[in-house]
């Protein structure tokens, strides 16, 4: 896959939407690869018993897979900076995760990406993404 | 500080021994722990890209970690016994002992200086940076609790730097206007939320509704549409008073708007709610009004024209409204 360049990239371009379904084993399964051994990021009867309704994803899940839907779209030689999120509602298994996002604004060799991460109940995170292109690279 | 003269009111001075306690702690300092259990390292960054089905391959091709793995080098693993204490434990320790037991985070947010490198063993430093509070919030009375932690390489240039922030808040007895609780704090302990009473007002849902309120399940404001002429129309009925037409559709709005005009609802109580409580007719900018409330800010601090963006509320397992936020919250 190739990197995007910098005359691809306008101010106000839409990302394409990345879908997530999350089940069990994506919940699990990122916890446990993010170190987080909380057990309501994989014990549903832990969870269930702190008031969640299920299991749902740790915030260094949700922090990778925004990073991930970014680089997704710019392509792998991009250098990500930035990621500000802002928590909203849980992302329980079972449910799905939606992502879009816009490019918002440039300035100088950092773009910054709009992110908003949707379940069913709502926002589960809206983020900012600041990245920049290799500057040495010929096309 | 030291205390001066003797209190009456307990609250406060408990509020002011919390507060205390932040300022000494966030007077500690960067506190270092020891480095990671692991140095940075391919089985952890390829396990990591496959849970999060990223299949960038330059991470694995030049050695670096993925920027946003910068805080799981130093979580401490499943045997927490040997967790390190940072200067935020006790105030969260103190938090829980007055009450405020309920966790949520609200924000993080990572800086990335320069990549992890295979090979290198990173170090997390914990910085106490805030308490601000109580305020009132969604969830119930609470504080917010701020701290900056720092990784760092061989030297003394940070590799990485996250800002987190969790509200620590103190839970209802019965969840009168429940918010949905976010992620866990994995620094802190895990989300606690208290169990969810049904919500005893069900809105009205008919063939004239239902789209609306299915919208609302999904996290989208719906606004009705004439078929035919294309008029918006809100709330939703089944004639198009322009056009006379039967034919509806309908629009998914921006979910922003402004305040047209609100009222502070102190009187009589309302079941499930606690008051005082925001009803508003907000204007959106598609071109119809809704009434619905506005949350995540004081009553005061609501007025006409005020910027508002819509927030969906899980009110019990079954029904969610649509609310309204300020904007830039």
């Amino acid at each position: 896959m190739r990197t995007l360049t910098e005359d691809q990239i306008e101010i106000g371009a839409v990302l394409p939407e990345l879908s997530i379904d999350l089940t069990p084993t994506v919940v699990v399964s990122t916890a446990l690869a993010t170190m987080d051994f909380t057990p309501v990021h994989h014990d549903v009867e832990g969870a269930r018993a702190q008031g969640s309704k299920d299991i749902f994803l740790n915030i260094l899940t949700t922090m990778g897979l925004v990073e991930r839907y970014v680089t997704d779209w710019t392509g792998p030689e991009a250098i990500i900076r930035r990621i500000n999120v802002k928590l909203g509602v849980p992302a329980y298994a079972g449910d799905r995760l939606d992502f879009n996002g816009t490019v918002v604004t440039q300035d100088g060799p950092d773009y910054t990406v709009e992110v908003r991460g949707k379940v069913s109940l709502g926002d589960h995170a809206t983020a900012t993404v600041t990245f920049t292109l290799p500057s040495d690279r010929t096309i | 500080m030291t205390e001066t003269g003797t209190r009456t009111d307990t609250g406060t001075s408990s509020e002011d021994a919390l507060l205390e306690l932040a300022e000494k702690q966030a007077a500690l300092g960067e506190v270092r722990g020891g480095p990671a259990a692991d140095p940075v390292n391919i089985p952890m960054i390829r396990h990591w890209l496959d849970a999060m089905g990223d299949t960038n391959r330059s991470y694995l091709d030049q050695g670096i970690a993925p920027p946003a793995m910068a805080q799981v080098w130093t979580m401490p693993g499943v045997r927490r016994g040997v967790k390190e204490r940072s200067p935020v434990d006790d105030v969260l320790a103190a938090l829980d002992a007055a009450g405020y037991t309920g966790v949520v985070a609200t924000n993080c947010e990572q800086t990335y200086h320069r990549p992890a490198r295979v090979g290198e063993r990173l170090t997390a430093a914990t910085r106490f940076s805030g308490l601000v509070g109580p305020k009132r919030t969604a969830l119930g009375e609470g504080y917010f609790a701020t701290w900056n932690v720092t990784w760092y390489g061989e030297g003394d240039a940070p590799v990485a730097e996250m800002m987190f922030r969790v509200l620590k808040f103190r839970p209802r007895r019965r969840r009168e206007t429940p918010a949905p609780a976010s992620g866990s704090a994995p620094a802190a302990s895990s989300a606690q939320r208290s169990g969810v009473a049904p919500y005893p007002l069900r809105p009205a849902q008919n063939r004239d509704t239902a789209f609306f309120w299915e919208g609302v399940r999904q996290g989208e404001l719906r606004i009705q549409s004439c078929a035919d002429c294309g008029r918006l129309r809100h709330p939703p009925g089944p004639v198009c008073p322009s056009c006379r037409s039967t034919n509806r559709s309908f629009v998914v709005a921006r979910g922003e708007g402004t305040v047209f005009s609100y009222v502070v609802h102190h009187h009589p109580p309302v079941p499930g709610r606690e008051m005082p409580f925001v009803v508003a007719v907000v204007e959106l900018p598609e071109g119809v009004r809704i009434v619905g409330n506005v949350v995540d800010c004081p009553p005061d601090a609501v007025g006409i024209g005020m910027e508002l963006r819509a927030t969906y509320r899980a009110m019990d397992d079954e029904v969610i409204l649509p609310m309204w936020a300020p904007r830039e919250s």
